[in-house]
């Protein structure tokens, strides 16, 4: 298996061993964060530029965490202080960051598409680091690399996501992810969150929280985005928690070792409850460590490929 | 490339085992501060030889480590097409023992240069001796084993083979040439 992406835009694209690839990449990536000195020099001499257009703490520093272990110089551009203001195209602001020698750009963006259509007219790596409701490639594979830490394997697992299934790009990555490599997937949201079509990616739906949690080895409980949607049709906190929150009574009807994860940052007494957030069964921490491994591999792969397709190097 | 020359068999192999386990202990003058780490992948089944040999010579435990160098080195895209990354697991402190570097064959020196970097981040040794099967010439670098196996002198075209047990069935040493 040789990895020749010189970018990593979602795991629609991705083969079952390319997936793979980035898993194992991981594993051994996950060792370096347990040493004293959390420094490895494979990106020595790079940069890497976060370009984020819409607010993030986590997915943001669990990249410059990851790349700044692979030695590599980080920039972090927010576009709220940035020329984006000024009206500068997102082409353009690309085009910009390659003409100062980058290397890899992380993107996070508010329009579905955007870093496909930013890899196309870039030489540079772009890594999607979540795009409007299409894919969150990294957090999916962090998800998967915990679910295979934890149960062994993926290919057979019942996997169930949780909650605002329709504006969900981890939702999508993860079921792009998790059927490729063999899992069995639920997706559970009340009915006006499930996108049209969804049963067409191989996955059942329910409505039924019950029926989701009944035979699930884990369930992905999603980050309902109360503050994007104040359309009338979208449920009220209270009414949510009521029909779709994990609590200690719907998991009893559960499998005993259930795995619980979320990716951030968790409303409690929305999503879940704190006894269960903070419970035995929660990885949701375990999440947030292994994300680093992930990053590093993806970052790691991608500017492997730039050299070995000989683009932005004056060597070799 | 086909075989050209069996340098070492199975048996040939466990002497050399043998002697270099003597020697470590012999200038390490015992087991005492001693630790070895094989560099991935058969320098890490080479260095667990050892380490049964020297617990069968002086009814001592050794610390034994794998050191995987992927991480470190300067000329990745040159050496395979799919540089796989596979785990370091160092689970003891090395810091201020005599530290033996293990590896399989010894040719330009770069890859020692890479575990010499990477072993200088999980601490510090007061020592760090170097130990390879099979010393085949051509360094590019000013390094040079402390126990060697076997010196085979080789040409540039040549490659040596070392297969072990472990990862490929069987224990020899071989010369491949184009």
């Amino acid at each position: 298996m040789v990895w020749v992406r010189k970018d990593l835009l979602g795991l629609e694209e991705l083969s079952r061993e390319e997936i793979e690839l980035i898993l194992s990449t991981a594993e051994s990536f996950k060792e370096v964060s347990t040493r004293d000195i959390k420094k490895v020099p494979a990106l020595r001499g790079k940069t890497v530029v976060n370009l984020f257009y819409e607010p993030s703490t986590r997915t943001r520093v669990s990249f410059e965490v990851a790349a700044k272990r692979l030695s590599a110089d980080v920039i972090n551009i927010a576009t709220e202080t940035s020329s984006v203001k000024k009206g500068e195209t997102l082409i353009d602001t690309g085009k910009n960051i390659q003409a100062l020698k980058a290397d890899i750009i992380v993107m996070r963006h508010n329009y579905s598409g955007a870093a496909v259509m930013l890899a196309k007219h870039l030489e540079i790596s772009v890594v999607n680091a979540g795009d409007g409701w299409h894919e969150h490639p990294t957090q999916a594979l962090l998800d998967i690399f915990t679910l295979k830490e934890k149960l062994g394997k993926i290919a057979g697992a019942h996997v169930s996501i949780v909650g605002d299934i329709a504006h969900s790009r981890v939702a999508r990555s993860n079921v792009w992810g998790l059927t490729k490599l063999g899992a069995k997937v639920t997706v559970c949201a009340p009915q006006i969150l499930i996108p049209l079509a969804i049963q067409d990616l191989g996955v059942k739906v329910t409505s039924d929280i019950g029926e989701a949690l009944a035979d699930a080895d884990a369930v992905n409980v999603l980050r309902m985005q109360f503050e994007r949607d104040s359309s009338e049709a979208f449920p009220q906190q209270i009414e949510y928690f009521k029909n779709f929150g994990l609590t200690r009574e719907r998991l009893e009807k559960a499998k005993k070792n259930i795995i619980i994860m979320h990716p951030g940052p968790i409303n409690r007494g929305i999503e879940m409850s704190s006894e269960i957030a903070d419970g035995p069964q929660s990885v949701i921490l375990e999440q947030v460590t292994n994300g680093i491994a992930v990053r590093m591999a993806a970052l790691f792969l991608v500017a492997q490929a730039r050299e070995k397709l000989g683009v932005g190097s004056t060597k070799r | 490339m086909k075989e050209r020359a069996k340098v070492l068999d199975k048996e040939s192999l466990k002497r050399a085992i043998t002697r270099i386990s003597h020697e470590i202990l012999e200038k390490n003058k015992g087991a005492e501060k001693l630790c070895l780490v094989g560099i991935r992948n058969r320098g890490v089944y080479l260095a667990q030889r050892l380490v049964e040999s020297i617990k069968l010579i002086e009814n001592k435990e050794v610390n034994v480590g794998a050191l995987d160098i992927t991480l470190y080195r300067d000329d990745l895209t040159l050496v395979s097409a799919q540089p796989i990354v596979h785990k370091t697991e160092i689970n003891f402190d090395i810091t201020a023992t005599n530290l033996v570097l293990v590896d399989d064959v010894l040719y330009t020196g770069r890859t020692i240069r890479a575990a010499l970097d990477a072993l200088i981040d999980f601490g510090r040794p007061k020592i760090i001796q170097l130990a390879v099967l099979i010393d085949r010439g051509h360094r590019e670098l000013p390094i040079r084993p402390d126990f060697v196996g076997k010196n085979i002198p080789t040409a540039q075209q040549e490659s040596v083979e070392v297969r072990l047990e472990e990862v490929d069935g069987k224990d020899e040493v071989v010369i491949m040439e184009k």
